[in-house]
């Protein structure tokens, strides 16, 4: 089968066709070319055979060779990963550099792993054990934060022959050796390899009612996301969808981070890595690189391994959650995916469906997000994958294809902000626009972890924050003067909501991430205030004289004058609140 | 390996497309010569077992299916480059035009470049001081940086483009080297003469290097200037240890070349016409900013677009603004109300400023201050819809003030002259005692520390 080679006939961008050869299969990974660039066979017809190229093709010729690999496109799965900056197809862009220099050229080789590293293998099966696809045979440390679980492959069944000792190999060596159900003898190694457009098998899938924890009082509060859950960041260029990802990427209580850079800027990538390396997981104090993967595959990048990009992200996070992990998907951006979809139907001339996208998107988008999930694995450990995906809307249109079909397969919505970007709120998702089908889900988790009160809380803060939208449509006809004082106390509290609660600073040492229990205090403390000034204003206190105290503003600044560590100084507030209505009710009375 | 072919099958717009071709790759750069002496050069842009479809650089004018010879060249688009194109003009597709002869190369490269490795890139830190307030505070530009100027047709964008290389290149510690690579798409003879003189009068000249591709010049040559540009821009910045600023002006010229090509190619139109890959092309060009890590020089790119009809949301500001670190947009309104620069703060916005301003780059209130800013002057905005439906004289107290701060920060801040060179320090200061205007209490977000300190300093 050595010899079986296809030929080049013709080629319009990252797309070439081959003259029919038998031996092709789909969805195959070739090498085209003198500098055997990767590519994927996407269609077989008699006449001809389909190729998109995740490389430049600039000086492929007709008749040129192409060769079948006999294998899919497949994610290498095995220790290396965390820490590591692949491109879309799992190559590591720091190998890639210290071969070629600051510029990426075409048709580089380099493995996806480590082949040369040594790793710490601890053997957890010995001869004459039964084990089944996912069962764990070592155990490898990764990194300070992960430890590396060696599983049998998904497909495979047998009983153990042979282990290695304990010590270190290489991710090549030999370290376990099965007779399977046929009778075969296999050697397993610590890497093993799966196509990324096919989802890792688990046992069974659970209902997400667990919270990703994140630190950012809007998500955490009023639109929680659970783990396993999947959750969509709309938003026009400058509204933060990029900062919120991050953001998420920091402080997110997950195990393993995944950031897909998915046709993003360099320099933001740069970014993340700089970053990353210098900051500490809040529980460990261990960098944040430590837990985190990085797929760049920049916007001047070839589009074809784009579209590959989400796929190989979604791949290796399966593969850890085999492990027992939670682990969070970051994609950024999957408009950018659907863009790579649209220029490649475009190249193949398939017939568009809206504004030019192909017909197959809304499968490709709900195929994607059903890979995220709650999981009972193979081995029985339960692990997740949360999907994060911000999406790019064409003139920050939200009523666009992409963001249109990717609405009907997530379940929680934060919608950025035009308005709000521009005034600087940051995070700037939209109280009344965003929605989160998990609140139900997760009430009982709420309940039991943080407090009772807490859903209540979040509820009558969303109650207030509409109250004033609907006071606003009247402000902006009439001016606020003329509003009876009840409702003037609305807007002041929801004021304090907007800039006290909902506004987080990235940048501040203690805003950027806060914990739960500061964030119900927080929430308490507000309402706490809005009921007493409401008593006042019942006994027909101006609230003009309410304003005069400036408890209001010193309520603002509670997110920065009160450190996460130091919860006790909210009883302060308290009495400062109890002491404002008092001396009111006495100058007043 | 130089067979001569004779003759075409087939001429559409600016493609022609030609059989029976042997050795032919994609991407190659074909020489045509029509009828003995016209010579034009060509790039393979699809190509069929021995069938090729070639876009024609310089228009496909005087060609017939007969008259014309064809050469392959063996190799993609390339540039001849030495530092001796500094100070020198060529045309779009990198020919000099200035009438001072060939460049004597010391290098060629492939103008189509290729993606810098995000591994060895520098994240850019470094501000650049332009000298022009609104720039400076609100949406500072960093060295590596790639910001665009969304304009609309007849608001001062090129004085402004001047302006910030007049001024910039004249920072005070500039014992570095500097150059600027000018790209002209389509645009008018007089805004590039204005360009020229600009760059004259700032006794810059010597350091820049322009790209014309003027509004009667061939579309498809277009294509490639920004690319050439950028090839150009590289090298100095990367080979010659030089920091380069590039303009390149107007891209919406760039993308309405790609659209009349895709058209002419029959290819499935996305939005508004445009191909799928627009994204892509326009990716490929603004990408090509930044410093690369252990390298002394850096790419920084100031493109400008005219939004049709001035609309943000139109495919190429709006694609532009997802790849470049943030765009400074000019309003028209402002314009009229006499203000230049007519910057419109609140859609303006510059990604990298956060890490390059504060203490150590400019001054710890910065972003504080700019935070303020961002935020009062869009309280403005409200405060003026409102006037307009009430009037002015119902207005509550402190939303008069708003409107009193308003127009002074358009009026003072935002507005300068065209040669105004105003130090940060300056333009801080400045903001401070325009917020002063407000109530203190009104200024939700600056740091107790910072407002005892800056507020009542400039008050009064």
């Amino acid at each position: 089968m050595k010899d079986i080679i296809g030929k080049i006939y013709g080629i319009n961008g990252p797309v070439i066709y081959l003259y029919p050869s038998p031996g092709f299969k789909m969805s195959e990974m070739v090498l085209a070319g003198a500098d055997k660039l990767v590519g994927e066979v996407i269609g077989l017809e008699k006449s001809r055979i389909t190729i998109q190229v995740y490389e430049d093709t600039t000086g492929l010729k007709p008749g040129d060779s192409v060769i079948p690999t006999g294998k899919a496109i497949s994610a290498a799965l095995g220790p290396g990963i965390i820490g590591s900056i692949f491109d879309g197809i799992e190559r590591p862009l720091n190998e890639i550099a210290a071969k070629s220099g600051a510029f990426i050229p075409r048709g580089v080789n380099v493995e996806s792993l480590n082949a040369a590293k040594l790793w710490d293998v601890s053997i957890k099966v010995k001869p004459g054990d039964r084990v089944y696809g996912g069962t764990i045979i070592a155990e490898v440390p990764e990194s300070d934060l992960v430890v590396h679980k060696s599983m049998v492959p998904p497909d495979m069944t047998g009983t153990v022959l042979w282990t290695a000792a304990d010590g270190k190999y290489t991710i090549k060596d030999p370290i376990v050796t099965i007779r399977d159900k046929n009778g075969k003898e296999r050697e397993l190694t610590l890497v093993q390899y799966w196509p990324i457009r096919i989802p890792r098998p688990v046992a069974r899938r659970y209902t997400p009612d667990r919270p990703l924890i994140t630190g950012q009082r809007i998500i955490d509060t009023l639109f929680p996301v659970a783990k396993g859950g999947t959750a969509a960041i709309p938003g026009g260029f400058g509204t933060g969808k990029t900062m919120t990802q991050h953001q998420l990427a920091k402080w997110s209580d997950a195990d393993i981070i995944i950031y897909i850079g998915c046709g993003e800027r360099g320099n933001e990538m740069t970014e993340v890595l700089e970053d990353f390396q210098k900051l500490k997981d809040p529980k460990s104090g261990k960098p944040l690189l430590d837990r985190t993967v990085l797929i760049a595959n920049t916007s001047n990048m070839p589009v074809a391994a784009r579209e590959a990009s989400i796929y190989t992200g979604v791949t290796l996070a399966e593969y850890y959650r085999d492990m027992g992990y939670h682990v969070a998907i970051m994609a950024d951006s999957t408009s950018r995916w659907a863009e790579a979809l649209r220029e490649l139907s475009g190249r193949l001339e398939e017939m568009p469906a809206e504004e030019g996208f192909p017909a197959y998107l809304a499968s490709r988008l709900s195929s994607f997000y059903e890979r995220a999930g709650f999981m009972q694995n193979l081995n029985g450990t339960e692990g997740s994958v949360t999907i994060i995906g911000a999406v790019s809307p064409q003139g920050g249109d939200f009523s666009e294809p992409v963001t249109q079909h990717t609405k009907r397969f997530v379940r929680c919505f934060w919608a950025l902000d035009k308005s709000l970007a521009y005034a600087r709120h940051y995070p700037a998702i939209h109280w009344l626009s965003s929605y989160s089908e998990y609140i139900q889900e997760l009430m009982m988790w709420y309940t039991q972890n943080v407090s009772p009160e807490f859903i209540d809380c979040r509820n009558r803060l969303l109650s207030l924050l509409t109250e004033e939208s609907r006071l606003m449509e009247i402000v902006k006809l009439i001016g606020s003067d003329v509003l009876p004082d009840d409702q003037k106390l609305i807007l002041e509290i929801a004021r304090v909501i907007r800039l006290g609660f909902l506004q987080q600073n990235a940048y501040h040492p203690s805003d950027t991430y806060v914990p739960l229990e500061k964030q119900l205090k927080m929430m308490q403390t507000i309402l706490y205030l809005y009921s007493k000034s409401k008593q006042l204003i019942d006994l027909n206190m101006p609230m003009s004289i309410l304003k005069e105290d400036g408890i209001f503003d010193k309520i603002i600044s509670i997110k920065y004058d009160i450190g996460n560590d130091e919860l006790y100084k909210f009883d302060e507030y308290i009495s400062m609140i109890d002491s404002f209505y008092n001396s009111i009710m006495e100058k007043n009375a | 390996m130089s067979i001569e072919y004779l003759g075409l099958s087939e001429i559409n717009g600016p493609l022609i497309v030609l059989e029976g071709l042997r050795d032919a790759s994609y991407d190659e750069i074909v020489e045509l010569v029509v009828e003995g002496t016209k010579r034009k050069t060509g790039r393979i842009v699809e190509i069929y077992e021995d069938k090729a479809v070639i876009q024609v650089f310089q228009g496909t004018e005087d060609m017939s299916l007969y008259n014309t010879h064809t050469k392959l060249t063996g190799h993609p688009m390339e540039l001849a480059l030495s530092e001796d194109i500094l100070g020198r003009v060529f045309n779009g597709i990198g020919q000099p035009i200035d009438g001072l002869g060939r460049i004597t190369p010391k290098v060629t490269r492939n103008v189509n470049g290729r993606p810098l490795n995000p591994c060895t890139r520098t994240y850019p830190r470094n501000y650049i001081r332009t000298g022009i307030s609104a720039i400076d505070c609100l949406t500072t530009l960093i060295r590596g940086q790639k910001l665009p100027v969304f304009s609309g047709n007849g608001l001062p964008h090129d004085q402004l483009a001047a302006q910030i290389v007049r001024q910039a290149s004249l920072a005070e510690d500039s014992d570095e080297e500097f150059g600027i690579v000018f790209a002209a798409m389509g645009i008018k003879h007089d805004v590039a003469d204005f360009f020229r003189r600009a760059f004259e009068e700032s006794g810059a000249s010597s350091h820049v290097v322009m790209y014309l591709n003027l509004a009667n010049d061939p579309v498809v040559e277009r294509l490639i200037t920004p690319r050439v540009a950028l090839t150009a821009a590289e090298y100095l910045a990367f080979d010659k240890g030089m920091h380069i600023l590039v303009i390149l002006t107007d891209m919406t010229s760039y993308a309405e070349a790609l659209r009349e090509v895709s058209s002419s190619k029959g290819e499935i139109p996305s939005r508004k016409g445009y191909p799928g890959y627009l994204y892509s092309e326009l990716a490929a060009i603004y990408e090509r900013a930044g410093i690369i890590s252990g390298n002394p020089g850096s790419v920084t790119q100031i493109p400008i677009l005219t939004m049709p009809n001035d609309d943000i949301t139109h495919p190429i500001p709006d694609l532009t603004g997802y790849i470049t670190e943030g765009q400074i947009v000019l309003d028209r309104t402002l314009y009229l109300k006499g203000i230049y620069p007519p910057i419109s703060v609140l859609p303006s916005l510059s990604r990298l400023m956060k890490d390059g301003i504060g203490k150590g780059y400019t001054r710890e209130d910065h972003q504080d201050l700019a935070n303020q800013l961002f935020s009062s002057y869009a309280r403005v905005g409200e405060a003026r819809a409102l006037a307009s439906v009430i009037g002015e004289d119902e207005l509550s107290p402190t939303d008069k003030k708003y409107l009193q701060f308003g127009t002074a920060f358009e009026q003072q801040f935002i507005n300068q002259g065209l040669s105004e060179n105003r130090s940060i320090t300056k333009t801080l200061n400045m903001g401070w005692s325009l917020l002063s205007i407000l109530p203190r209490e009104e200024l939700d977000r600056v740091d107790t520390k910072v407002l005892d300190k800056y507020y009542s300093r400039d008050k009064g």
